[in-house]
Order: C-alpha cells, then structure tokens, then sequence
C-alpha cells in the first residue's frame, strides 16, 4: 500500500483541530491533513446553533455554526491545509501512521512528522450511570437530541424531563420548549447545578422550568416508549431519601450526565492516560507520552467554553510545528502537577522549562476544575509545599473551568512537584 | 395444508428450522417479536456450556453435552462467532472445594473433559483472579458465542433453504384438526401437519392450546452488566462461582467481541415481558463479580440489561412428542443455547414418527459469510473496499462498522428491519457512546433501504419509536 | 411595575440573587454590574432567539437561524410562530436575511451558516 506522506496529520476538524491546523500553518508548518468523520468541518458546533460562543475570543455572542465558520474559513484561506471529510480514521501507530477509511477512497494509511488528536468527547449513557428500570425508547443523551432537532429537523418527544444540569441538558430545556415541547422539569444529583448560571437563568427561569436539585431518577417505566419517570431526592450520600418519590409522564428523558474524553486512539497505542479526566496525560506542549503526538480540545479534558479548545488547539498547533522544525526545547528537567484539596484534576501532567516559538521563556498555562462550589476562597499554587502564587477568587464553581499562568521566573527549581488548591485563607 | 408449522424463532426454533430445512418440507416459522433471537435468546450469558453441571443422566445433561459437540460445525458452518476458551468455576473455602470435587464427578460422569488446577496453576491462567482461590475446575470444551449471530444465522440458513419465516405474528389459538392442526394468528389462520413449540417464555400457553397436560412457564430473571473492550488479556476464559440452587452463579466472561459480561443475578418474575434491571440486585452481582475478580474496572461498564430464563415449574427440559406431530420444547432455559443443535436432532426424530422425512439434493448447509473488516489485514481491507466502496463508510465510531455491513446485514435472509436488529447483526450501537453517534446514520439507511420514512423506523417493536415527527 | 421580582444574576458565575423592588431599587447584587443587570431585566428584558427553518434542495434538512439583535422576552413565541413559517430555497449565504424586522423588533432572521445546494 502506498503512504502518502504529511508533515502534520490532525485527527478532527471541530474547533480544536481547526484552531491547531490554522497555528501550524501560520508557524510555518507546510502541508497539513485535517481527517474529519463527518460530512464537513467544524465537529459539534454545528448542531449547537443557540448563541453565547465567542465572547473571549471575539468579543461578540455567536452561534455554534457562525463560530465554526470562521474557523473553517481561515483554514480555507491557507493553502497548506488539506481537509478530508467522511473519513474516520481507524488507528494510528506510534511510527505516526494513520489507517483511515472512506467511501470516496477506501482504506488509506498516511504518515505524519507529527499527530494532533483532536477527537472530542462522547457523552456519558444510561449505562453508564446504571439508572434501574425498564428500557424504554425515549431515554437518550441531550446531545443525541440536539442532534436530531438541529440537525435533522425531528422532535424526539413532547413531554420531557431532563436528567442532569449540564450546559447541553440546560440548552436543550429551552430549544425543545420553544419548539413547543413541554419541559416537566431537571433534576441534578448534586446540590449544585452543573450548568453555567446564564444557561439556568434563560433556560429555565425564563420558561418557568423547575430545577430539582439533590434529586434523580428512581425508575423508568415504558415498556416501548418511555411512559414515566420516579423521581426521588437524596442525602448528601446520594441515597434516596424515602417518601420522597414523585412521578412525571414523560415520553422523553434526556441526560445531560458528564461527558468524556474520546481516545480510542490513543489508547490503543499506549499513550498514557489520566485518571481523572480520561483524557492523555501532557506537558504543556500539550505533548502526549509518546513524542510528537499532541493532544487538545475536548478528547484532552472536558472544557465549558469553545473559546479555551480553540486557545488550546492553537497551543499544540503550534508545538507540533516545532516539533517539526526540530525546535520543540525538551528539557530532562521535570515539574510534575498534582491537584490539592479542592482541586478536582490540574492539567498540564508536566512542565518543562524552554523556549516558546518567539524564543522567550514559556509561561505555563495550569487548568483545573473545583471539586464543589466556594465562595471567598484563595487560589493557591505550590511548589514542593511551598506557596509561589495566591489569587483571591470570590466565587468558583465545578461547571467553570479555571487559568492560571505561572512564569518560569516565578518557580523556586526545574524539578519537583507543582499543585493547586483552594484555600480558605 | 403446511408440513410444518414452527411457533418462536429463538436459539431454539432457528436451530430446529435450520435442522429440518434439509427435509422436503414446507415450512413456516412464526415469530411475535420483531426479529429473530429477539428475547431470551439475545439476552443470556452467551456461553457454550461444556456440560460438567447437568445431573447425569438427565435430558440437560445429554442435550448439553451433545449440543457442545455440534457447536464447532454448525458455528463453521453458519460463520457464527464461536470460540471455546474454556471454563474456570472457582472455589474459594473448604465448602466450594467439595461441591466443586462433586462437579468434577459430575463432569466424568457425563463425559465431559474437566481438569482441576490448584492456586498457582489457576492464577498462572488468570493473573486478574482473586488471589483467594482455593481450586479451580477447568473445561477446556466451554466457549463463549455471538448469541445475537446464533438465532440470525441459523434463520438465515433456514430461509436460505426454503424456510418462510413471519414476523410480528403471534399465535393465538391451536386446535386439533383432521391430519394436523388449526393455528390461528393476529394475522391469519394455518392448517398445518405437525407444530414445533419453540415459544420460549409462551411455550407454556402454546401447549395448553391443545395439549391436555399443562404446564406453566416461571420467568427466571437474569440481570447483567456489559463492560467496554478495554484489554483483551484481563480475563480469558469464562469464570465461574460454584452453583447454586439458583442457577450456575455469578459468571464473568469475554464476549466473542472481547467486551466482558458480568452476571447473572436469579429471581423468579411474575411478568413475562419484565426486562427491568434493579440498582440493588446489580448491586450483588457486582459484589459477588468482584470476588471472583477483584479488580474489574467498573468505569468500563456501558450497560445493564436483563433476560428472562423460561423456567418450567418441574426444572425440566420438556422435549416430547405430546400430541401426534405436535413436539414440545419447553422449558429450555440454561444451558438452552448450548442444546439448540442437539434440541433440533430430538425434533427430527420425533417428527419422522408422523411424517415423511426425506432429505433434500440440494440443502445448503453453509450461510454465505460476513464481511469482518476487521479481521482483514489493511492491504486486503484496502482491496475489498476498493471494489465495495460502501465497506469504506464508516458509520460508527465505538465499534468502526461500515455502511457496507449494515447494508448486507438489512438485505440478507432474515434481514434487519430495526435499530436493534442492525445492533445485533454487526454492532453499531454496542460501544461505549450506545447509538449517540451511529443511531441518527442508522435511521437514515434503514428508512432508504425499507423504503419507510424516518420517523417509522422503530428500535425494536411497533412501539418502540425514536423520532416523533418533523420540526416546523 | 408595582411588586419586588427576584432574579439571578448572569454578568458573572457568582449568580447573585437580586431583589428588584417596585421602586427599582436593586439589593442582594455583590458589584454594580449587577445593579444594571437588574434593572434592566426588570424594565426590558431581552433575548436572542436562535432556531432552524426548513430549508429545501440543500445538503442539509434544516438551516440555523438568529434574531439580528435581542428582542423583548415577552414576544419570544410569537417570534417562533414567526420563525416556524419560514421555508427557504438553497443555497444560503451565511448571515442571509431570511424575514426583515420580524414582527416590527427591529430584528432581522439571519441565516447562521451557509448551505449549498444539493449536488453542487
């Protein structure tokens, strides 16, 4: 079989992959694969046509598909950029081939200097979180429903409840009520929503919406299609609380229930994994365990605005074209992270002291979750136990992801460990 | 006046159809589901059981045994995932140890090879066991089978032969006629010579239709969780508890497509179509899993589901001639799916009592085979997508299934007309994100291919609808 | 206005709960942004609609569409019945006014992608 050969081979053209091809290009990077599995470019964006995208970046609320345009448009205006679409690609070796497959040229293996993984995230089922009962039809992810509305143009129910206060399930609540749906309600297990307060506010509230919060679903009834659903509340250790069940007729349940990191890929090669996010674990070249194979958007970790994948797309576009050129700095000195109290995961894994491509001392970008809601709280980051940083944050919420930028010039050592806690001081 | 008349196109009814295909019969199968192999027969362990467990002598211990020796051609036969991996039932104290001696009796007695392995032998097999391990009973005849494959490619076969085969009819009466019998459907009234009662979990209500001796069908329910392929060495062969009175136990195994199942729980039912899974009855699945394998990763887990055993109030497998040219075959629940071929062999030989038997020249007994992208080498890949470009679309993304497979999967004998009915043939929908990405694709190509509108095309049964119409 | 509204406050993930009096007096807000967010929803909330038209010969079923510019909340689902006539004929230019001032807003119906037409 023939190989055709590229010097950078990104795998998904939603914002991530998009944003590290347009980097690469502009870094000098010559000829560029973008291997897309749907019909075009610009991955999940396309069906989430509400608005609110694009505010950090572009100062202005656009929606999903006007946001993926301008990236797709700036790809198109690069000449080294090549994107096939309806190809799914099948695996990648660490040698840096691709097998990929499509209708229009069957199945092909191509061979990067370099691989961007840019695959994005899948969302969390039924079965995931084990919901007992029956097993209706009518019981899908959010995103599975957007789909079919946006997309396809189908309503897939009349009467629905919503399972889970993610930002997908929230953005669902209003889509179907203004299509003329009937929303009985969300139920969150937490105590807390997991949404962005914006999404439960024009959502929900503008459409009298309850949210359920400490509650979820007992039991599904349907024998076919979903008949109804029990909804229960529970104690701060997720039990059910007796007495308190309550029934809906609904067709309809969606779940807006997580999602997670897609790295089949990666995976199967031995990349190493994070434990936390499921997504690789990088150094701030966004650089996997294997050299040369990067990683970004949301197959890295689950991000909440579009503005930060493509941020991140750009950051491994950009190391990618170094690693390239052959100028990507490797240090054999390590920092490694490790989340502390309160902080759920804390990405990059590692940090190397180098160069970045204007030849300056790299910054390094530290991501992270809270573990729960805080109020009046310091951020607080550390190496090997002692306090290099301290941000005082009013508010912090698990559905926000957090920035932090440390400066080389602000570490004690190359070495060591670097962590980042909340802290009521 | 039809030869034969088959009622329920499970393991059970498929296997029989396919057996008696070779005679100069007119046959007719008919099934109240929306597909073949849609009920118990989809939803069990999808072992083939090497036979140490039946009491000697009994009819489960010599319809398992034989059915474990025919597997091997009628699997190479049909082209059905099949592979015998072998079995390990594990003790744990002093108490499994000696029912586990009595099972190795057992085994003996009924012919069937066992082995036992001590500790360090037994982990040496399965790194990933409980180090508690006491003994282990190896039977190195046991497997594990594509269960969805079984009943389509046995019906494929069937039908290939000449074997009509009627979807969504339910029977709803028989009674005894000159030379035969009067089956009365929701659809249509059938004289027939001679009834097969492969009705499963109804197989029950078919024999009182006509047959003066009753008996009656207790739903066993059993619930179980599907894990992700995520490393095809955590667990090789199938893993056993000792049995119970319950049942065999708590098995953990690889499936033929190198996903783990863990299960079954064991609880009789009233109902007949509950398919409920129950948080706490998982629950002790999962306790009782993890005592055989400490470490399974239950982030892995992609779905729980649950199938009902059609157990009859005796315990027995009914396989009778009751009635002149009417066979019953009821009861047959564990290890059902094992005795479906040797099940089929009894049929012949009672049928022979009323009717004719005489073999046809020309019967077929090889199913034309599936297309397995993914056993192909890419050179060979990249050939055979070349001349079928449709093998080349890749429509879902956890299981990598082309358009190509779920087009011959829907215009085969005994085709897909349902989500499920794809699911079950060649896999989209079986992975991690269950249908989130390949459920929309498959709508579309089922809707073109049956010429039906979107919006009709159903999961499983006529109720079973996914979209509800146009948006404005 | 002649009773207190309670409102969440979207300017930052804080989510204030404001109570706006009927003397449109805001408390509960943590910053001053708040106070004018709190105002504002209780004299003239707005809102951005966004949704899909049927659109007919392209490669896609259905094109996204937007209100130019937020319109009052209160019309949300006139503006949808509005929306819910429209059919429209590929191809469509991103940003093509598909209904103009819909319902006298001031607001346009904007197409938010392109779609070619089929089989070109």
């Amino acid at each position: 079989m023939e190989t055709k050969q590229y010097d950078l081979i990104i795998i998904g053209g939603g914002s991530a992959g998009l944003a590290a091809a347009i980097a690469a290009a502009d870094h000098g990077v010559e000829k560029i694969l973008i291997l897309e599995k749907e019909d075009e470019a610009g991955g999940i964006l396309l069906q989430c046509i509400h608005n609110g995208f694009g505010l950090h970046r572009f100062k202005e609320e656009l929606t999903g598909p006007e946001y993926a345009a301008r990236f797709a448009s700036e790809a198109e205006k690069r000449s080294g950029i090549e994107i096939k679409v309806r190809s799914m690609v099948l695996k990648i070796t660490a040698e840096k081939e691709v097998h990929y497959s499509s209708e229009a040229e069957g199945y092909c293996v191509v061979q990067g200097k370099a691989i961007v993984c840019a695959t994005g995230c899948s969302e969390r089922t039924r079965g995931a979180i084990k919901i007992p009962g029956d097993r209706p039809t009518g019981v899908m992810t959010a995103g599975l429903a957007q789909r079919y509305l946006n997309i396809d143009g189908y309503f897939v129910g009349k009467k629905v409840f919503i399972l889970g206060s993610g930002d997908i399930g929230l953005i669902m609540a209003r889509r179907m009520t203004l299509e003329g749906s009937k929303v009985l309600g969300v139920a969150e297990l937490m105590p807390y929503s997991n949404g962005l307060t914006r999404n439960i506010v024009q959502c929900l509230n503008d459409f009298d919406i309850p949210l359920y919060l400490s509650h979820t679903v007992k039991k599904i009834i349907g024998k076919e299609r979903l008949e109804k659903i029990v909804l229960a509340q529970v104690d701060e250790k997720f039990q059910f609380i007796p007495g308190t069940d309550q029934e809906f007729e609904v067709d309809t349940l969606l779940l807006s229930v997580g999602l997670i990191p897609s790295n089949p890929l990666l995976t199967e090669i031995g990349v190493q994994i994070h434990p936390k996010t499921s997504g690789p674990l990088v150094d701030e070249n966004m650089q996997t365990s294997i050299p040369g194979i990067f990683s970004c958007g949301n197959s890295l970790h689950v991000h909440d605005l579009v503005d930060f994948v493509s941020m991140e797309g750009e950051t491994a576009g950009i190391a990618a074209a170094q690693f390239i050129q052959g100028t990507l700095a490797t240090s054999e000195d390590v920092i490694r992270t490790e989340p502390g109290p309160g902080v759920g995961y804390l990405l990059p894994a590692s940090l190397h002291c180098g160069k970045d491509a204007d030849g300056k001392e790299n910054d390094f970008v530290l991501k992270f979750r809270v573990q729960k809601p805080f109020q009046n709280v310091s951020l607080v980051v550390k190496q090997n136990g002692q306090i290099l940083k301290k941000v005082k944050k009013a508010f912090l919420i698990p559905a926000e992801m957090e920035n932090l930028t440390i400066r080389q010039a602000d570490l004690l050592e190359k070495n060591g460990i670097l962590s980042v806690e909340v802290s009521n001081e | 006046m039809k030869d034969l008349i088959i009622i329920g196109a499970g393991a059970i009814g498929s296997a029989a159809a396919r057996t008696l295909a070779q005679y100069e019969l007119d046959i007719l199968v008919l099934e109240k589901e929306s597909d073949v192999g849609e009920v118990t027969s989809s939803a069990n362990s999808a072992i083939v059981h090497s036979g140490y467990d039946p009491v000697p002598g009994s009819e489960k211990a010599a319809m398992n045994v034989r059915g474990n020796l025919l597997y091997d051609q009628m699997c190479e036969e049909l082209d059905i995932d099949m592979r015998k991996i072998g079995s390990l039932t594990i003790a744990t104290n002093d108490e499994e140890v000696e029912i586990l001696r009595g099972l190795e009796e057992r085994g003996r007695q009924n012919g069937v090879p066992v082995q036992m392995l001590n500790r360090e032998e037994t982990l040496a097999l399965e790194p990933n066991l409980t180090p508690e391990v006491k003994l282990a009973l190896l039977a190195p005849t046991a497997g594990i089978v594509n269960t969805f494959e079984l009943s389509v490619a046995l019906m494929e076969n069937a039908m290939d032969n000449g074997v009509k085969l009627n979807l969504n009819e339910a029977v709803t009466g028989i009674r005894a006629i000159e030379g035969g019998y009067e089956v009365t459907t929701n659809r249509a009234v059938y004289q027939t010579r001679a009834i097969v009662n492969a009705a499963g979990l109804f197989s029950d209500e078919i024999n009182n239709f006509v047959n003066p001796v009753k008996y009656e069908i207790q739903p066993r329910k059993g619930e179980y969780f599907v894990l992700d392929h995520f490393d095809p060495d955590f667990i090789r062969h199938t893993i056993f508890t000792v049995p119970s009175s319950k049942g065999k136990g708590i098995l953990v195994s690889p499936t033929t497509h190198g996903n783990y199942i863990l299960g079954p729980s064991a609880e009789f039912v009233e109902e007949k179509d509950d398919y409920s899974t129950d948080g706490e009855t998982l629950a002790q699945v999962l306790a009782t899993a993890k005592k055989l394998v400490p470490s399974i990763p239950m982030n892995q887990v992609i779905r729980e589901f649950s199938g009902l055993r059609a157990v009859e109030k005796s315990g027995h497998f009914i396989i009778e001639e009751s009635l002149p040219g009417f066979v019953n075959l009821v009861g047959i629940q564990s290890p059902g799916l094992t005795s479906c071929p040797a099940i089929a062999e009894e049929v012949v030989k009672f049928l022979s009592n009323t009717m004719e038997m005489k073999k046809k020249a020309d019967f077929n007994p090889r199913r034309r085979p599936m297309v397995r992208l993914n056993r192909m080498t890419p050179e060979e890949r990249a050939e055979f997508v070349k001349k079928n470009p449709k093998f080349g679309n890749i429509i879902c993304r956890c299981e990598m299934v082309s358009e190509g497979e779920v087009l011959d999967c829907i215009h085969r004998n005994c085709g897909a007309a349902t989500i499920r009915g794809v699911k079950r043939r060649v896999r989209p929908g079986m992975g991690k994100c269950q249908g989130g990405f390949c459920q929309p694709r498959i709508i579309k190509i089922l809707a073109r291919e049956l010429g039906i509108k979107n919006e009709d095309v159903r999961m499983k049964s006529p109720g079973s609808f996914i979209l509800m119409g146009e948006t404005k | 206005m002649s009773e207190k509204k309670e409102l969440i406050c979207i300017v930052c993930p804080r989510g204030c709960h404001l109570t706006v009096d009927e003397n449109m007096n805001v408390t509960g807000n943590f910053c001053k942004r708040g106070e004018v967010y709190g105002k504002n929803e209780v004299t003239n909330p707005t809102r951005t609609i966004t949704s899909t038209v049927k659109i007919a010969g392209g490669t896609i079923p259905r094109l996204p569409v937007k209100t130019s510019q937020p319109i009052p909340k209160g019309r949300i689902f006139d503006v949808m019945a509005e929306i819910d006539r429209l059919t429209v004929q590929a191809p469509v230019e991103m940003n093509a006014v598909l209904l103009p001032n819909v319902l006298g807003t001031g607001a346009d119906i904007l197409a938010t992608r392109e779609i070619a037409a089929a089989n070109s």
